[in-house]
């Protein structure tokens, strides 16, 4: 399979910080990654710079091109939704859908107007009569509608309820996601995305701390539930992270076998929120 | 092509407000003051039983020497243009703050970050805002001020019936259609004029990081400041006084049509046998507006208002929303 994004040496100077420190990474095409990290990572500079929205050191080929070169032929491919309300305020939805429709050769009107039919956008209301929810549903039907090669999401659900949030991941993953498809996607809300990513990458002071697919990772890290009498013996073998939990001690192995870890107690996969924490232990400290 | 028509479409949407209904209201209420102020006239004069019409216009407009009815038709065709000198200082300032907004505020709001996920190039995106700023604001405008000439010739018309003037024995005098086709033909002699100023404003729209207004005004301002404060134009065998008109003044004003029409003229009128419609021919009759764009101050105002326009679309390509 070829590589969707090909980064290396990825490196972004803000004045005096490095947003990105000579990063390498590439990602396949037909997965789902979830780009996490905690805030000021460099998660939204390394989307910008996937987008051609600022400028770089080292090499960068998105679907084979450089976008600081060529974002004009790459938006063609590549489809983009930044965290909440970045529709222009004085566009009426049927507006927005005519204006895409002319400029984009992959949009196809009657898939977005059917993503609509399901919502209750009425075509002559203005972007700043609607709310975060709606504005987030006038997007993605804009988005999905366009037969796209990338999809990239930062922060997509931010400032949404629960009822938005799922049914926007549900979109997604029934009407949108096919094997030709790729969608990277960054977020706080880590738990809700956990079971539709293929891929993780975790990025923490510009770098890329873990890359890895789910099924690996769930091979790789293993959670284990300890009674009190052997949790020494689970310390011995150097824990990632430690937690008690209705008087059992929960670990969290990088690496270890895990024959010798079902000795212990009960093992199961980490969620990607407990490897988040554990990763990123002492980053505000 | 097609693209490039939507772009300039949806700078239309955004801006219709400003772009359409500012000069549509300011015609409407230009022409509803005149109306008003003819009707309050007319009712004061005949309650005072002040008859103009006692002196028989007709007879005194018959008994005029072709001089006198040549500025009577002069005196119509300047009623007719009335119109378009609001609506022109209205388009000056819609022109100004779109340009100063025109790549600025969207990265204000992030909605940059909607357009620039679209496939459309920084150059073309620039380049319609150019046109929208240059083209369609003016050419709306100029609509207005047809419409405002027609309606103010209309009531000119009605105006002499009323008191009894042949209407037709008026318009031979007057230039109605030469009047129309000059504020037609302006359109692109105020284009090229405006380009520094376009330039210059959208430059700073999409330069700087905050307070776009801000640095357009302060950058020519302060540096007029500096130059008149070391007399450094002396270097070059020019006053001050040139820098500011040429280059400050120049850079923030001349989005106003009709700047470019040299004041000094006017002021060498000589009044006797003067004749106010060839003066006005000479210097807004199309032929010698049109040969004003051979001036030095059109021609290198052009190249750097391109340059200018040339730094804005770079500087499109690196700015975000950050």
């Amino acid at each position: 399979m070829s590589a969707a994004i090909e980064a290396a040496k990825l490196t972004k100077r803000y004045s005096s910080t490095k947003a990105l420190d000579e990063v390498d990474f590439s990602i396949q095409a037909g997965r789902i990654i979830g780009l996490i990290g905690p805030n000021g990572a460099g998660k939204t500079t390394a989307l910008k710079a996937i987008l051609g929205l600022t400028d770089f050191e080292g090499s960068l080929s998105v679907l084979g091109k450089d976008p600081r070169k060529s974002r004009e032929d790459l938006m063609r491919d590549v489809c983009f939704i930044a965290d909440v309300a970045v529709l222009p305020r004085w566009i009426r939805v049927h507006q927005a859908i005519d204006f895409v429709e002319a400029i984009h050769p992959r949009f196809d009107r009657a898939r977005c107007e059917q993503f609509l039919a399901r919502t209750k956008l009425q075509p002559q209301q203005k972007v700043k009569q609607l709310s975060k929810g709606m504005i987030v549903q006038l997007h993605l039907a804009l988005v999905m509608a366009i037969d796209a090669k990338l999809l990239v999401l930062d922060e997509p659900t931010l400032g949404l309820d629960i009822l938005y949030r799922k049914q926007f991941y549900q979109s997604l993953l029934e009407d949108y996601f096919d094997e030709d498809k790729t969608i990277l996607v960054t977020t706080h809300q880590v738990e809700e995305i956990e079971h539709i990513l293929t891929d993780l990458m975790f990025i923490r002071d510009g770098k890329v701390v873990l890359n890895t697919d789910m099924d690996s990772m769930g091979e790789r890290f293993i959670e284990v539930m300890v009674n009190p009498d052997k949790a020494d013996a689970a310390r011995q073998l150097q824990p990632l992270d430690e937690r008690s939990v209705f008087g059992k001690n929960i670990f969290l192995f990088d690496g270890i076998e895990r024959a010798r870890l079902e000795a212990l107690g009960e093992t199961r996969r980490p969620s990607v929120s407990d490897l988040f924490v554990a990763t990123m232990k002492g980053t505000y400290a | 092509m097609k693209t490039f028509a939507w772009l300039i479409k949806r700078e239309f949407w955004e801006n219709r407000g400003s772009f359409f209904w500012a000069p549509v209201v300011t015609t409407g209420v230009f022409l509803l003051l005149n109306i008003m102020g003819i009707i309050t006239f007319e009712v004061f004069a005949a309650q005072r039983n002040f008859k103009i019409s006692s002196l028989n216009i007709n007879q005194l407009v018959q008994n005029m020497d072709a001089k006198n009815m040549a500025n009577i038709g002069v005196g119509i065709d300047l009623a007719m243009m009335s119109a378009s000198s609001l609506i022109g200082i209205v388009l000056g300032i819609v022109v100004f703050f779109y340009c100063l907004g025109s790549l600025y505020d969207d990265r204000r709001d992030r909605s940059i970050l909607f357009w620039k996920s679209l496939p459309i190039s920084d150059r073309d995106t620039v380049l319609s805002k150019v046109v929208s700023a240059t083209v369609v604001a003016p050419v709306i405008a100029t609509v207005c001020g047809l419409v405002g000439a027609l309606v103010m010739l209309l009531i000119v018309m009605l105006v002499a019936a009323f008191h009894g003037v042949h209407l037709w024995t008026l318009l031979g005098y007057a230039h109605p259609l030469r009047t129309l086709a000059t504020m037609v033909a302006l359109i692109p002699v105020n284009l090229v004029w405006a380009l520094p100023a376009v330039g210059w404003l959208m430059l700073c729209s999409a330069w700087a990081k905050s307070k776009p207004f801000l640095w357009a005004l302060a950058v020519p301002v302060g540096a007029g400041i500096v130059v008149s404060w070391f007399s450094v134009m002396g270097v070059f065998n020019l006053s001050s006084g040139w820098f500011w008109k040429h280059i400050v003044v120049r850079s923030l004003t001349s989005v106003f049509p009709g700047g470019w029409i040299e004041g000094g003229k006017m002021t060498h009128i000589n009044m006797q046998g003067f004749n106010l419609g060839d003066h006005l021919d000479k210097i807004i009759g199309v032929g010698n507006a049109w040969s004003q764009l051979a001036r030095m101050d059109f021609i290198i105002g052009a190249v750097v208002g391109a340059a200018m326009i040339a730094a804005a679309i770079w500087f499109r390509g690196r700015r975000d929303d950050s």
